[in-house]
C-alpha cells in the first residue's frame, strides 16, 4: 500500500505530494527528498539503455527499514515517488508497475486540462482520486 | 444530531414543510433555497435565521436533510416563542407551538399562481423562475408588473452584454443570476449571493428577501437551477449595472417568500424541465448551448480545442479551480477537446455553478456526452487538445489500432473504457510488435480487443486434460474432451482409440472438422500438406491456406453459433473442472473468441505460446536468459518465449497439437455437445484422420508463425536501438 505519494517536476519541486496521514509527514516528504538523488543517480546511468515503459519504472530506489521507495520518471522528466510500507508482504513489482502506470495516466489527463498550468500543484478531484484509491486499496 | 422528539402535530406539520421544501423529491435532501424562504416567512431576525442553521448542522453539511430540517424547525419554533437558541432547547422546551411562517400558503399560491401565469405567456416556460435582479430591484409587489419589467430589464440588461449572449429573450434571467453569482467568489457579498438565489424561487419579483445577511451562509447553497439559467459570459460591464441594482433591490425588499411562491416554482420548474434530474438539458438551453458552440467551432461534429475552450469557459469568471474541474468532468474522453456533447455538459456545469449548485463529483448521467463518432474520439485521445480540430476532426485519422474502435464499443462504461483503454493501448503497443497479425485483428468483438493480448494458459497439462476427459467422459458431453485427446494422439501415439470413440460419439466430425478447420484462417498461405487423404480434409485445409477469412466465412457461420456457445462451454468447463482447469478451460474460450473474431490461429497461437511459455518462462527463466541474446528487457522476454518456445516445440508439439486440438474439438465440440449419437467406426475413424491432419496443420503454422514472431521481434530490437541512437536527448 502506498503510504506516500509524490509527483516531481522537472525542475525537481514537487507538483503533488500525499501521504496517508498515519504519521509525521514530514518524514514521508523529506524521504522523498532524498529518494530525488537516488532518481537522478539511476536517470544517468540509463544512459544509452532503450527508453521504454520499463525503462520509465526505475524499481526499487532504495529501502529503509521500514518503508521501500519505488521510483517511476517519464520521458518529460516528471518524476513519480512511491512509499510503500515494507511490512506490507511484499507487493509484487508488477503490482508497483501498475500503480505507477495509473499515476502517469491519471497524470496525462491532468495535462490534458487545458486549466492547468504545467508547474502548478496537482489539484485534481480525479487524481487525487486516483490516489487515494491507491493508498487505500494495497492496504 | 440530538435526538429530537416531535410531537404527534409537529411530525406531521414539520414533514408537510419538508415535502413541501423538498422540491426534488429526493426525501431526503430539502433545497436551501426553500428552506431559506420558509424561514425568512419565519419572520425571524436574520442573525437568529444563521444561528439557526447552523445549530442544526445545515450549514456544517451544506444541505438540509431531514433531521436538520425538523431540528430546524424546532429551532425556529423555539425562537418565535422567545426562547434563546440552543441545541439543548430543542426537546427541554416543552409544549412549544408550532413554528410560525408569514402568510398563509393558500393565498400566497392563488398569487404566485396566477402571476406565474401571465408570466408564463410573456416569456414561455424559462421566464418566470428567474426574474432578473433588475427586473427584480424595480418589482417589489405586484407580480405582474414584475412580470412586465422582467422580459424588459433583462432585454436591456442582456444587451449590453457581450455578444456570446445571443438568446435575449428567451432565457430572460440566467444571464444576469451569471452575473451575480459572478460575485460569489469575488466578495461573499452577502447579497449577492441571496439575490442570486432569490430568483430562483420565486418567480415574480418576490424573490428578495430582507434577511441578505442569514443568506450568506447560502452563498454555496442555492438551489439547483432546475431549467437552466442560461449562461452569459458577459463582462463586467453588465454585472456592474446588476450591483447597482442590487443593494437597492435587496433592500427594498422584504417580501417574506412563502410556500406558495416555491410551489409556483415548482410548477415552473416543472414546466421548464424535469424537476427530478437536475442535470437535465433542456431543450431550449442545448440549443443555446449549440449556438455558442457554433460560434467557437462552426462544424458540429468537430472539437473546440482545449485552448479555446479554456477562454470561453474563462469568461465565466469560475476560478480556475472549479473550471478545472468541470474540464475534467466533462471531457469524457480526455482528449483535451470538447465535442458538442462535452460542451453542452461542460456548459451546463459552470451554470450550474454559477447558479450556486456543488458540482458533482462525477459527471450525471444526463450529462453523458452520447457514444457517437468514438473513433473520432478514441483516435483524439491522448493527443493535444490544440493540435488541429478546427477543420474536421471527424475524419480524424484513425490513429490508434484498429482496436480502438472497438475499445470504443465499450465507452458507456467510462471508468471502465478508460481504463481498458489505458491497458489495451499498452498492450497492443507491444502485442503489435510481438506479432504482425494483430494489424490485421477487426474486431468485431470488443471482448476480442480487451481479451486477445492477455497472455493465458492456452494448454492444459496432460494430466489436466486427462482429467478432463475422464470428468467429461462420464457425461454426455464427451465431446469436448475426446477431440482434446485426439489431438495429442495423433502426434505422439495413435493409441487412444477410446478417447477418439468418446470424440465421434457425438459429433458430426465432418462438418465440424471442417469448421474447425477453417476456423483458423490465419494459417499461413503455405499449403499444408495433409498427410490423411481425406479430401474433405484438404478442402479446409485450402480455405485456410487462403488465409482469408472470406473463403472460411461460410464455415464460419456455422461457427458463430459455436462462438456463442462458448459461455456454455465456459461454464460447463468451469463447472466441471477444478480451479486450475477451469482457468484454463476458460481461457481456451477466451482465446478461441479470438480466434474467431480475427486472425485467429496465428493470433491465437502466439497468445497461446505466450502463455504457455510464459509459465514455462517463469520455469526456466535462466535458461532463457541464454537463449534471449537481446541485452534489452522488454525484448528478451518475448524473445525469451519465442526461442524457447521453438526449442520446445517438437516436445510440446504434443500440447500445442493438444491447444489446438483444445481449439478445434472446443469449437467442433460445441454443437455437436447437445448430439450424443453414436456413429459407426469409419465415421469415427475418419474424423480421427481429419482431426490428426488438422493437428499436424496447425502444429505447423504454429511453428512457422514462433518463427516469424522472433524475427519480428528482432527488427523492433535493431529499431530501438536505432531509435535511442537518434533521440536527440537521452537520460543524461
Amino acid at each position: 500500500m502506498a503510504v506516500c505519494v509524490a509527483v516531481i517536476a522537472k525542475e525537481n519541486y514537487p507538483l503533488y505530494i500525499r501521504s496517508t496521514p498515519t504519521e509525521n509527514e514530514l518524514k514521508f516528504h523529506y524521504m522523498v527528498h532524498t529518494s530525488l538523488d537516488v532518481v537522478d543517480e539511476k536517470i544517468s546511468a540509463m544512459g544509452k539503455a532503450l527508453v521504454d515503459q520499463r525503462e520509465l519504472y526505475l524499481g526499487l530506489l532504495y529501502p529503509t527499514e521500514d518503508y521501500k521507495v519505488y521510483g517511476y520518471v517519464t520521458n518529460s522528466k516528471v518524476k513519480f515517488v512511491m512509499v510503500v510500507d515494507s511490512s506490507n508482504t511484499a507487493l509484487r513489482d508488477n503490482e508497483i508497475r501498475s500503480m505507477f502506470r495509473k499515476l502517469h495516466n491519471s497524470y496525462t489527463d491532468v495535462m490534458c486540462n487545458p486549466f492547468y498550468n504545467p508547474g502548478d500543484r496537482i489539484q485534481s478531484r480525479a487524481f487525487d482520486n486516483m490516489v487515494t484509491s491507491m493508498m487505500i486499496q494495497v492496504c | 444530531m440530538e435526538g429530537l422528539t416531535l410531537s404527534d402535530a409537529e411530525q406531521k406539520y414539520y414533514s408537510d414543510l419538508f415535502s413541501y421544501c423538498d422540491i426534488e423529491s429526493t426525501k431526503k435532501v430539502v433545497v436551501n433555497g426553500r428552506v431559506l424562504e420558509l424561514f425568512r416567512a419565519a419572520q425571524l431576525p436574520n442573525d437568529v435565521v444563521l444561528q439557526i442553521m447552523e445549530l442544526c448542522g445545515a450549514t456544517r453539511l451544506g444541505y438540509f436533510g431531514r433531521s436538520q430540517f425538523y431540528i430546524a424547525l424546532k429551532l425556529v419554533a423555539v425562537a418565535q416563542s422567545g426562547f434563546p437558541l440552543r441545541v439543548e432547547s430543542i426537546n427541554t422546551v416543552k409544549d412549544l407551538p408550532l413554528p410560525r411562517f408569514v402568510a398563509s400558503k393558500n393565498e400566497q399560491e392563488s398569487r404566485h399562481a396566477a402571476s406565474y401565469s401571465s408570466d408564463s405567456e410573456n416569456q414561455g416556460s424559462y421566464s418566470g423562475v428567474i426574474p432578473p435582479p433588475p427586473g427584480r430591484g424595480q418589482v417589489k409587489k405586484g407580480s405582474v408588473t414584475h412580470d412586465t419589467v422582467q422580459p424588459r430589464t433583462s432585454a436591456d440588461a442582456q444587451e449590453p452584454a457581450s455578444p456570446v449572449v445571443s438568446p435575449q429573450q428567451s432565457p430572460p434571467t440566467s444571464p444576469h443570476t451569471w452575473r451575480k453569482h459572478s460575485r460569489h467568489p469575488s466578495g461573499g457579498n452577502s447579497e449577492r449571493p441571496l439575490a442570486g438565489s432569490g430568483p430562483f424561487w420565486s418567480p415574480f419579483g418576490e424573490a428578495q428577501s430582507g434577511s441578505a445577511g442569514g443568506d450568506a451562509v447560502w452563498s454555496g447553497h442555492s438551489p439547483p437551477p432546475p431549467q437552466e439559467n442560461w449562461v452569459s459570459f458577459a463582462d463586467t460591464p453588465p454585472t456592474s449595472t446588476l450591483l447597482t441594482m442590487h443593494p437597492a433591490s435587496v433592500q427594498d425588499q422584504t417580501t417574506v417568500r412563502t410556500v406558495a411562491s416555491a410551489t409556483t416554482a415548482i410548477e415552473i420548474r416543472r414546466q421548464s424541465s424535469s424537476y427530478d434530474d437536475p442535470w437535465k438539458i433542456t431543450d431550449e438551453q442545448r440549443q443555446y448551448y449549440v449556438n455558442q458552440f457554433k460560434t467557437i467551432q462552426p462544424d458540429l461534429n468537430g472539437f473546440i480545442p482545449g485552448s479555446a475552450a479554456k477562454e470561453f469557459f474563462t469568461k465565466s469568471k469560475l476560478p480556475i479551480l472549479e473550471l478545472s474541474h468541470i474540464w475534467e468532468l466533462s471531457d469524457f474522453d480526455k482528449d483535451g477537446a470538447l465535442t458538442l456533447d462535452e460542451f453542452c455538459a461542460a456548459f451546463h456545469l459552470v451554470v450550474a455553478r454559477k447558479n450556486g449548485y456543488d458540482l458533482p463529483e462525477k459527471l450525471p448521467e444526463s450529462l453523458m456526452p452520447k457514444l457517437i463518432d468514438l473513433e473520432d474520439s478514441a483516435d483524439v485521445g491522448d493527443q493535444p487538445g490544440e493540435v488541429g480540430y478546427s477543420g474536421s476532426p471527424a475524419e480524424a485519422p484513425p490513429s490508434k489500432s484498429p482496436s480502438m474502435p472497438s475499445l470504443n464499443q465499450t465507452w458507456p462504461e467510462l471508468n471502465q473504457s478508460s481504463e481498458q483503454w489505458e491497458t489495451f493501448s499498452e498492450r497492443s503497443s507491444s502485442s503489435q510488435t510481438l506479432t504482425q497479425f494483430d494489424s490485421n485483428i477487426a474486431p468485431a468483438d470488443p471482448d476480442t480487443a480487451i481479451v486477445h493480448p492477455v497472455p493465458i494458459r492456452m494448454t492444459p497439462s496432460k494430466i489436466h486434460m486427462q482429467e478432463m476427459e475422464l470428468k467429461r467422459t462420464g457425461s454426455d458431453h464427451t465431446n469436448p474432451t475426446s477431440p482434446l485427446l485426439v489431438k495429442p494422439s495423433d502426434l505422439s501415439e495413435e493409441n487412444k482409440i477410446n478417447s477418439s470413440v468418446k470424440f465421434a460419439s457425438g459429433n458430426t466430425v465432418g462438418q465440424q472438422q471442417t469448421g474447425v478447420v477453417a476456423h483458423p484462417p490465419a494459417v499461413p498461405p503455405r499449403p499444408q500438406p495433409s498427410q490423411a487423404p481425406g479430401p474433405t480434409v484438404h478442402r479446409p485445409v485450402d480455405a485456410d491456406g487462403l488465409m482469408t477469412h472470406t473463403s472460411t466465412s461460410p464455415q464460419q457461420i456455422p461457427e458463430q453459433p459455436n462462438f456463442a456457445d462458448f459461455s456454455q462451454f465456459e461454464v460447463f468447463a468451469a463447472s466441471n473442472v477444478n480451479e486450475e482447469q477451469d482457468d484454463e478451460a476458460e481461457k481456451h474460450p477466451e482465446v478461441l473468441p479470438v480466434e474467431k473474431a480475427s486472425d485467429p490461429a496465428s493470433s491465437l497461437r502466439v497468445a497461446k505460446t505466450d502463455s504457455k511459455t510464459e509459465e514455462k518462462t517463469a520455469a526456466t527463466a535462466p535458461a532463457n536468459v541464454s537463449k534471449g541474446t537481446t541485452p534489452l528487457a522488454p525484448p528478451p522476454k518475448p524473445v525469451r518465449r519465442r526461442l524457447k518456445s521453438e526449442d520446445e516445440l517438437r516436445p510440446e508439439v504434443d500440447e500445442h497439437t493438444q491447444k489446438t486440438g483444445v481449439l478445434a474439438a472446443v469449437l467442433a465440440s460445441q454443437p455437436s455437445i447437445p448430439r450424443s449419437v453414436g456413429k459407426d467406426k469409419k465415421a469415427i475413424q475418419a474424423s480421427i484422420r481429419r482431426n490428426k491432419e488438422t493437428n499436424t496443420v496447425l502444429a505447423r503454422l504454429n511453428s512457422e508463425l514462433q518463427q516469424q514472431l522472433k524475427d519480428v521481434l528482432e527488427e523492433r530490437i535493431s529499431l530501438e536501438v536505432q531509435l535511442e541512437q537518434l533521440r536527440p536527448f537521452s537520460h543524461l
